[in-house]
Parts: structure tokens; sequence; C-alpha cells
């Protein structure tokens, strides 16, 4: 084992000293190695619908303009952008500038296919510090993400207008305004507590904003939280087909009237603007106690660039992240996708300008990336954290047992 | 024996074996590749795969082999790993009913069916070919309707049923662990039965109708004619059937995804679905291998079952 290590360590030494050999060369002769100058990227991302498509071409389009290149973009859905990279990893061929969403990023850095960013001009500086900790990998630098997002709770004004009911700042105003909000037809509450990656996603805001960790899953507080949407749904405040809604689904009850309140994220709001009757607003997700802070998971792609061969190349694509990143590109994004711009310096003034947008804004300060903490071990909490949800809802184990279970004890 | 009188007698000595030999080696090379097209395709997309398969269960094949291109040996720790998994029990008796509840279902009511539309009557014709209509659509179409029309609050069945006074509370089809696997067989078999329906109904039309002639003069009218004629008749096909059936609900993965993703709470898990989960969300390549190799290996036992019987019926 031990001499396996430093054979190892030996050969990353070799490979370190040959690429300071390499750049050494560089400085002498820039025409060497990488003469040529470069004239195209690659770029591969899972924006593949209107309008997020042609949104994200015009900031890829001035950037390319900006650094005097051409770009060749390829989308593809979202739950296939991951086999995708797998496929090109094996054939030699990602992109030059991959999109990844960002609790990916530490696993796809993990397998040393990424290079690191701060080797090539780029920092993390001024950005939240959530997003930072998923971008980076061992200390270093892997991804740099113009944009995020979280989510927060969505109200219908006119519902709880008309039952008397104020937007509900803590667990106990939330349960019950969602009880007073239901009515034959209609929950009072509508959340996506299903078994998959998205259903954990949306239980974090409960579970962080009353201090649970996915370091100990089976804390008091992880289970309390967990009796928060137990709660919701025995109650009959929220449907018991929550355990199969996606976001989307939650969304449609929502704009269909037949939810009064939801948890979800600000890209919605495209589709709740084409729905004009639907009167909507936003607060921040409620706490258990007064004097809690709400915290919630952070969402939004980062961008990346795969190692490559050709030095100039990963360079160039290193700048092209660079501008998607610059404080210009990173409003005017955020501006027309519905997201919030990830540096702190940007949010207020883009908060008086999108007012829509000021829960969200003041929720993203604090909210945390769900890598930050376990790295590339997110995805095995995350799927305790789904399943619990479900044992729990679905009354195959209490609230305090439902993460014991789960994960296998 | 061609040979022999084609051969002069004078040359009997030596050269008769060999020029016999260098003929029989063109004949048999004529035939090997006749073979050797088939043989090849046969390679390359049945054989690669299975002997990939069976070398990913035996290696450590994750996120990392795809940009490194290692995957270390590790024998059969991915094997013991999924059958110590705790949801590994669960899966094997959801895999069995799943398979034998749908195929019963879908061979009974195939069968009447069949029987059914035998007796021709008029517009007999557009009503099979009606009943094609669930095995023409994308299996991803059908889950997502039948998701729809299972719905707790809002699908249509609930909303008939209660109309009807036949249910008092929505029925949770597909929200209740103990209802959902129930539900999940239920779309199984509404897909099966057009298949079932097509070939019944052409294993019936083979029977010649003076047997039935025959059977009437001796008294066997309705069950009778049923058990001593069409059912022993029907047998061949029958089990074909079953076989195919077996073979191709054992391994279902899109409808179950479609309509609850494995849930809730696990209750719908069979191991297709394990499978896919352990490779594509996972990314543990090589357990997922070793899961999709049992499952090769149990519908490998129901072959060599329908193999030996039908071999029986040829001997007899």
């Amino acid at each position: 084992m031990i001499s396996k290590r430093i054979a190892a360590g030996l050969a990353g030494a070799t490979a370190l000293s040959l690429v300071l050999a390499a750049c050494g060369d560089n400085g002498g002769g820039s025409s060497s190695s990488s003469g040529t100058t470069v004239s195209s990227l690659s770029v591969l991302d899972y924006y593949n619908n209107d309008p997020d498509k042609s949104l994200v071409q015009k900031g890829l389009d001035s950037c390319a303009s900006q650094l005097g290149i051409t770009i060749k973009r390829e989308t593809v859905p979202g739950d296939t952008l991951i086999q995708k990279v797998l496929q090109q990893a094996s054939s030699k061929t990602l992109p030059d500038v991959l999109m990844l969403d960002n609790p990916d990023v530490q696993q796809i850095a993990a397998t040393g296919a990424l290079a690191p960013l701060n080797d090539m001009g780029l920092n993390g500086d001024g950005v939240i510090k959530g997003m930072v900790d998923a971008t980076s990998y061992d200390g270093k630098l892997y991804g740099l993400a113009p944009v995020t997002n979280t989510i927060a709770l969505f109200y219908n004004k006119d519902m709880l207008a008309e039952a008397g009911v104020q937007p509900p700042k803590t667990w106990d105003e939330l349960k019950a305004a969602a009880k007073k909000l239901t009515k034959p037809g209609r929950y009072g509450m509508a959340f996506n507590a299903n078994a998959t990656y998205e259903g954990s996603w949306q239980f974090l805001p409960a579970m962080w904003t009353n201090g649970g960790d996915e370091t100990d899953l089976t804390s008091p507080q992880v289970a309390e939280a967990l009796q928060l949407w137990v709660d919701l749904v025995k109650s009959g405040s929220a449907s018991k087909s929550v355990i199969n809604w996606t976001q989307g689904d939650v969304n449609d009850q929502f704009i269909a009237g037949k939810a009064a309140m939801m948890v979800n994220g600000p890209w919605q709001i495209p589709s709740l603007n084409k729905n004009p009757k639907v009167k909507w607003d936003v607060v921040q997700f409620p706490v258990n106690k007064v004097g809690q802070t709400p915290v919630a998971p952070l969402g939004g792609e980062a961008w990346t660039v795969p190692l490559n061969k050709d030095q100039a190349k990963q360079q160039k694509a290193a700048d092209f992240v660079k501008c998607l990143n610059s404080d210009e590109n990173e409003l005017a994004w955020a501006k027309a996708r519905f997201t919030l711009p990830t540096k702190t310096a940007l949010l207020d003034q883009y908060v008086t300008e999108v007012p829509s947008m000021k829960a969200f804004g003041e929720q993203v300060v604090n909210a945390r990336a769900r890598t930050g903490k376990l790295g590339d071990k997110w995805p095995e909490a995350a799927k305790v954290i789904y399943q619990a949800i479900q044992l729990a809802l679905t009354g195959k184990a209490s609230a305090q047992d439902a993460f014991k279970q789960a994960s296998g004890g | 024996m061609a040979h022999a009188t084609l051969t002069p007698t004078s040359e009997v000595k030596a050269p008769g074996p060999a020029r016999r030999s260098r003929r029989h080696r063109g004949e048999s090379l004529t035939k090997v590749l006749f073979v050797l097209p088939a043989a090849l395709a046969m390679l390359a997309l049945f054989g690669y795969p299975v002997v990939k398969n069976l070398l990913m269960s035996l290696q450590d094949y994750g996120l990392r082999t795809f940009f490194t291109g290692q995957a270390p040996w590790v024998g059969l720790q991915n094997y013991t790993a999924v059958v110590k998994d705790k949801l590994f029990s669960d899966a094997m008796v959801n895999t069995a009913l799943f398979t034998i509840g749908s195929i019963v279902f879908q061979f009974a009511i195939g069968l009447g069916l069949a029987l059914f539309f035998h007796r021709r009557f008029p517009l007999s014709g557009v009503l099979r070919s009606l009943l094609l209509l669930p095995w023409l659509l994308p299996l991803i179409v059908s889950s997502a309707t039948w998701r729809s029309i299972l719905e707790q609050d809002s699908g249509i069945l609930n909303r008939t049923l209660m109309g009807l006074h036949l249910v008092d509370d929505p029925v949770p089809w597909l929200n209740s662990p103990s209802v959902a696997l129930i539900a999940v067989i239920g779309v199984n078999i509404w897909i099966g039965i057009p298949f079932n329906v097509t070939l019944l109904y052409s294993g019936l039309a083979e029977i010649p109708d003076e047997l039935y002639e025959a059977g009437q003069l001796d008294g066997a009218t309705g069950w009778r004619s049923f058990w001593y004629i069409t059912w022993p008749n029907l047998r061949a096909v029958a089990s074909v059937l079953l076989m195919l059936g077996v073979v191709y609900t054992i391994k279902v993965l899109d409808i179950i995804l479609g309509l609850t993703g494995g849930g809730p709470a696990n209750a719908t898990q069979t191991l297709a679905t394990q499978s896919y989960e352990k490779s594509f969300i996972d990314f543990k390549f090589g357990q997922g291998a070793a899961l999709s190799n049992i499952l090769i290996a149990i519908s490998f036992l129901f072959a060599i079952f329908y193999l030996r019987s039908t071999r029986r019926a040829i001997d007899e």
C-alpha cells in the first residue's frame, strides 16, 4: 500500500516537473508548441429550451466577440448531460468549455478531468461563499457560476388576503396558514418530496434553517424538519401526492389555483408571469424558532474548463469563463433569466432593479452549497434524505426513525 | 456415394481420400461463409455486450473510469455488495410479484379476448385492431398518461370511482406503498394484453374446424371442447408466449420509472430499476452490471426450462 502511494507520488512529481518544464519553454518561444492562435472554442451546456437557450447564447456570443473567437455550442437535455460528459470523457472528446450543475462540479473534478482555474488567472473573489465552496475541490477552484438561484416560499396574494392570513414567518405560522388556506379542491401548501435529488433539495431549507446538518442526519434538528413535512401532509394541508411531484408539478398546482403556497425557485417566474390572473409574491423560507436565519440551498450552473493538451486553447477557454463571470454578464443573465448574480457586491443593485427577486436576494446571501461540507460524498447523503422523507410521508417510519432506517441502520 | 460412382476404380490407391477431403473442405467453407455474417452480427451485438457486462461486474467501474480508463478488478465484491443491499430482497420479491402478477392476468385476459374474437361477429376486426393500441403507444407516453389517470386528487379514475360511489375516499394508487405495486402491475397488464391476444388469436386460427365438428359429434361442447380440443392444440403457442412474457416482463424498466420511479418508499423497486439506479444515479456501473447479470441469469433459467420442455414435446 505504502509503496504504491510513494510510486504514485513520484509519478505525480515527475508529471508536475514535466508540466513546469513545458511552462518554462513556453516563456522562451511562445510560437513553439501553441503558436497557432485559437480561433474557436467548443461549448457544452444543458440550456436546451428557449427562452434560456437563446438568452445564454447572447452572453456566449458577446464573450466570443470580445475574445475574437467563434464558438461551437452544443446543448443537451439536463438529465442527459452527465451521461454525455462520460461518453465524451471516454472518447477524449470533451468540449473546451463545459457547463456543469454546481453540485456535480466536485464529483467531476475528483476524476481529474478539469483544469484548476487558479493557475490561469481566475479566482472566486467577491463571489458568494457557498458557490465558491461548491465549485472548489481540494482547495482549488474548478468552475465559476455567473448566476445562481435558490428556493423560497411563493404565495398567492389573493388567497391569503381572502383568508386573512399573513405570509408565515415561522413553522407554526406556516402550518396554521396552510390549514386555514385548505378547502375542497385546494391545498394550503405544495412542495416536492419525490424520491430524487430534487426531493432532497426542497427539504434542505427546512433542515438547514433548523440547524440540521448533512454530516449528522440522525440529529433531532433534522427529525424536526422532517416532522414539518409530515405534519403538513398528515393534516391534509398538503397533498399526499407530494411524494411523486416534481418542482414543475408543484408549480402547475400553484398556477391552477390548487395550492395557495409553494416551495419553489425563481426559474418558475416566467411561467407564473404568463398567467396574470395568479397574483403572487415570495418570502424567505419560515424559521422553526424566532431568531433562526433561513438557510436555503444554492442552485445554478458553473462553467468549467476540461483539461486540454493544447495549453493555448485551455487558457483561451479560461478567459472565456472569466468573461462569462464579468459583472456585466452576471447582471445581464440575472435580469433576463430571473436568476441572481453570484457576486455579493452586485446583489443590492440587482434587487432594486428586479424587485420581484427581493426575497431570493435576501435568501441567497445565507444560502449554502449542497457539496460544501461533504464534497463528492454529497449524493450519498442526498439519497438518504429523500428515502427518509419517503418513509416518513408514507407512514412506514416516524420522523425520528426515518433517517436511521434510510441510512441502513 | 456420389463421389464413389464418379471416381474411376484405377485411381483408388491414394488420391481418393485427398480429393474427397478437398471437396469436403470446399463444401464446409461455403457452410462457414453462410454462417459467418450471422455469427459476426451475433458476436458484435450479443456477445460483446454480454462479455463486457460480465467483465464490468467484476470491476470497480465508476465515474472515474470514464476519465482515467482505470477499472480495478474487485472479484465478486460487486455481487456481494448488491446482494447484501437492504433493498435486494424487497426488489427480488417485487420482481417476482410483478412478473407473476402481470403474466397470469395478461395471459388469462388475453385468452379470454382471443376466444371472444375467434367467433367472428360484425366489427370484430375493427375492435381487434383497436385492441392493439396500448402496444403501439410509446411506453413513456402510456406511463405519463397513466400517471395522470391514477393521480390521487384529480385523476380521472378516482373521480369516476367516487362519482359512482364505489369508494368513499380517493384510492392512493401511486402514493401508498401498499397499493403502488398493484397499480404498476395493472398498467403493465394493460400494456401486455394486445401481445397475448394477437399470439393466442393466431394460435386459435390454426386449429382446424374439423376437430370441433368431430368433437361435437362425440358430445364435446362448451367447456369440454375448450378443455379437450382448444387447450391441447394451443399449448405450443401458450408456452412460447409465457416464456417470452417472463423474459420481457422481468426486465421492465420504463413503465415503473415513468409511473413511480421505484417509489413510494421503494415499494416498486425491482431488480431492473435497482440496476438502473446503481448505474445511472449512483454511477456504480460495476454493481449495476452485477444486478443485470443476475437478471440475465434468471431469464436464462426460464429459457432453458422452455427449451427442455419443447424438446420433450418434439421427442414425444
